[in-house]
């Protein structure tokens, strides 16, 4: 038998998962280029290091989203951050270590992570 | 860890009939093959409501909406959008798809004027998880209402609501629940009506299928509010699915003590069975239901007494329909002035329609009470398909009434329809074109109610016999002008006199078609034609002369050897001969054969 607290505890665990099934607006979308350029640098694994940081944190209303070539596929992986403002901010060569700053620091704190943008 | 995709794919009657279980296990397969089973959710939903396009596919978090996916496009869907994230354009529905991309589903005509209350889990969740329900707020309602609330408190809560019973009568819920809660007695009882029997209605099918926990849980507060601990679900045995399901969910609400004695701790006990009734028409009818349940012959009794004073097993009742009890989770949650804000003034909230007929988008639509006709037919549903004119729509099934095109822009609610001659029923609503005979129509609803007619009392056993009769000698061509007369009075005996609610409306179609399409029944009797084109006895084939090129090909198809002539002059039919198929105007090339 349940109590009132495991249920609720049931409903924290899974609402993000569950949440992903809307498509809100007003949502932070992280989207990741997984062409076949994106896979070969490496794009999955930094996918699941997204998935890991929004389910660690308990992110809710941020949702990855794949994408397909975008041209500059000497920089993949690339990874497009979009807030809910529509600015898009674009880092490249994402890599799953990179992966827990961009979270951190943009997405949960809105400062870009300058160093991992195009330099160009 | 979290998923990164979720592919639901709908598991409700309509796509599975249509093979989603293979679509499913092909997703499951190739998901293996490609190492993606551990970063991508598969979730076999409820009805998305679009059954007109099955099976249906949607993949989250894009939101794309696939439709009438096969299983053999699966490993297209998976190599292209779950592996590289391209979606396959070829099977996304079309109006989905916008020049600049894609658009969301909420924004397309079907979906944009829908408000989901009843339907809020529905294609969303995995029915057959319990978790799954708990995650979108569920058992949330029944933990607000035993420890915030008093029994009291709950009823009149959904009396401010305004909530209206939604299997058809449209009586005050938050009345009914206070009547049995009043009504003395040790044992009560909450049932739940599951047995829909309308033509073409599946509202409450639905609901189970995709989103049974939330029957569950409001039969669990209605059961703390009226003060019973054991409850009934009285569902049709030709619902497999729903049935298998809503077991399902039973299940596992005890298992997490949600059903039982001591519920979670709380000292209240409320446990649920199911029944299964063998599709009778008649045991929709509260009191037969009852009568059903008791393991008697499904035969209704007069009221008074109601159930709520002396129903099951001759204890104080509480018998809501599946749609009212999913609407009251969301009521408790969210507090009687959210569910009063949506609606009319005297019906509130939202009602869920099962489209049908003559319609594009057939499926299932909720839209707030106040919703117009138009809105439905032309909006959410699509219009009428091959360019056809919008002739009339039937709601409340057998018992409901006709709405003619020329009021087309009435606000649906209760009050409304009943004031031109309809109801809202359960909630089919059945669109018809310029081909449809109003006059078969109503025989056909009336066969039904001769089939169903459980034969006690005598006004419906006979009464809509011979009503039918006279329907039949109208549309075979033998009908007079004093038919109509006969037929109006009978129709008034036979509501004043019956029994149980199946009498009482039975009369209701052939009522409604002669208030709005007398022309067409005088069509048929004064001048032996049947202006649509359905009633086969008065109808005529024949060969345009001036038309006809003289090919044979109608000749050698004709499966009576009724079409004589010879080649490249006019072809004659044999009227005698004639059994009014239809074959040789379907097959003639030339435009030549007319039907009048």
């Amino acid at each position: 038998m349940k109590s009132f607290a495991e249920l609720q505890a049931i409903r924290d665990r899974l609402k993000t998962e569950v949440n992903q099934r809307e498509s809100g607006e007003g949502d932070t979308r992280i989207v990741v280029g997984m062409a076949t350029c994106g896979i070969a640098a490496g794009a999955r694994p930094v996918m699941t290091a997204f998935n890991r940081e929004i389910e660690v944190r308990k992110l809710s209303g941020v949702k990855t989203v794949q994408t397909g070539c975008i041209g500059m596929c000497r920089l993949e992986p690339i990874v497009d951050v979009i807030t809910p403002d529509g600015k898009k901010v674009t880092y490249v060569k994402v890599t799953p270590e990179k992966v827990s700053r961009i979270v951190n620091e943009h997405i949960v704190n809105g400062n870009v992570v300058d160093e991992f943008l195009m330099k160009e | 860890m979290l998923f990164r995709s979720h592919v639901l794919i709908c598991g409700g009657t309509g796509c599975s009939s249509s093979r989603s279980k293979d679509i499913f296990a092909a997703f499951e397969e190739g998901l293996k093959t490609q190492n993606l089973d551990s970063e991508v959710k598969l979730v076999m939903t409820g009805c998305f409501g679009l059954c007109a396009l099955g099976p249906v596919v949607i993949v989250y978090p894009e939101g794309s909406f696939y439709s009438k996916v096969a299983p053999q496009d699966v490993p297209e869907i998976i190599s292209e959008h779950i592996v590289k994230g391209r979606i396959v354009k070829r099977l996304l529905y079309s109006e989905t798809v916008k020049q600049d991309g894609i658009q969301s589903l909420n924004e397309t005509n079907f979906y944009k004027k829908q408000m989901r209350v009843a339907l809020k889990n529905c294609g969303v969740i995995n029915p057959e998880n319990i978790d799954e329900y708990v995650a979108r707020d569920g058992y949330k309602a029944y933990e607000k209402a035993v420890t915030t609330m008093t029994p009291q408190q709950v009823v009149d809560e959904i009396k401010a609501s305004g909530l209206r019973g939604r299997g058809g009568g449209g009586f005050s819920t938050g009345l009914k629940w206070q009547f049995t809660k009043d009504a003395p007695g040790d044992k009560k009882y909450v049932c739940c009506n599951a047995d829909e029997g309308d033509p073409g209605a599946f509202m409450d099918r639905s609901v189970l299928e995709g989103d049974p926990h939330s029957v569950v849980e409001a039969m669990m507060i209605a059961g703390y509010a009226v003060g019973s601990d054991q409850g009934y679900v009285y569902v049709r045995a030709e619902y497999p699915i729903a049935v298998q399901r809503l077991q399902v969910a039973i299940d596992q609400a005890r298992e997490y003590g949600l059903l039982g004695k001591d519920i979670l701790g709380t000292g209240n006990a409320f446990d649920l069975e199911i029944r299964l009734g063998s599709g009778a028409f008649v045991c929709g009818e509260e009191t037969a239901l009852m009568t059903s349940i008791e393991g008697n012959r499904g035969e209704p009794r007069p009221r008074p007494p109601f159930p709520a004073v002396k129903g099951l097993f001759g204890k104080p009742t509480l018998l809501n329909n599946v749609e009212t009890y999913a609407n009251i989770t969301q009521i408790i949650l969210n507090g009687a002035k959210w569910f009063a804000a949506m609606g009319t003034e005297k019906s509130k909230g939202t009602k869920v329609f099962a489209l049908g007929g003559k319609i594009t988008n057939t499926g299932l639509v909720e839209i707030p009470m106040g919703t117009t006709l138009r809105e439905i037919i032309e909006d959410i549903g699509g219009g009428i398909p091959n360019g056809k004119k919008f002739k009339a729509a039937q709601t409340g099934g057998p018992s409901g009434g006709c709405i003619p095109a020329d009021l087309i822009d009435i606000k649906i609610d209760y009050d409304n329809l009943i004031s031109i001659g309809s109801m809202m029923g359960s909630g089919g609503l059945i669109v018809m074109d310029e081909d449809t005979c109003m006059v078969d129509i109503a025989k056909f609803f009336l066969e039904f109610t001769v089939d169903e007619s459980c034969g006690k009392c005598t006004p419906c056993r006979i009464g809509n016999k011979r009503l039918l009769e006279i329907l039949d000698k109208i549309t075979s061509g033998r009908g007079e002008i004093a038919d109509l007369e006969r037929a109006e009075e009978l129709c008034q005996y036979i509501k004043d006199n019956s029994l149980c609610g199946l009498g009482q409306t039975a009369p209701n179609p052939v009522l409604s078609t002669m208030r709005y399409f007398r022309d067409e029944y005088l069509a048929h009797i004064e001048k032996k034609t049947c202006p649509a084109g359905v009633c086969k006895a008065l109808l005529k084939y024949t060969i345009l002369p001036e038309k006809c090129v003289g090919c044979t090909l109608c000749k050698r198809n004709c499966p009576v050897g009724a079409i004589s002539g010879e080649v490249k002059n006019p072809h004659k039919i044999d009227q005698d001969k004639c059994i009014k198929c239809g074959l040789c105007m379907e097959r003639c090339k030339f435009g030549a054969i007319v039907r009048k």
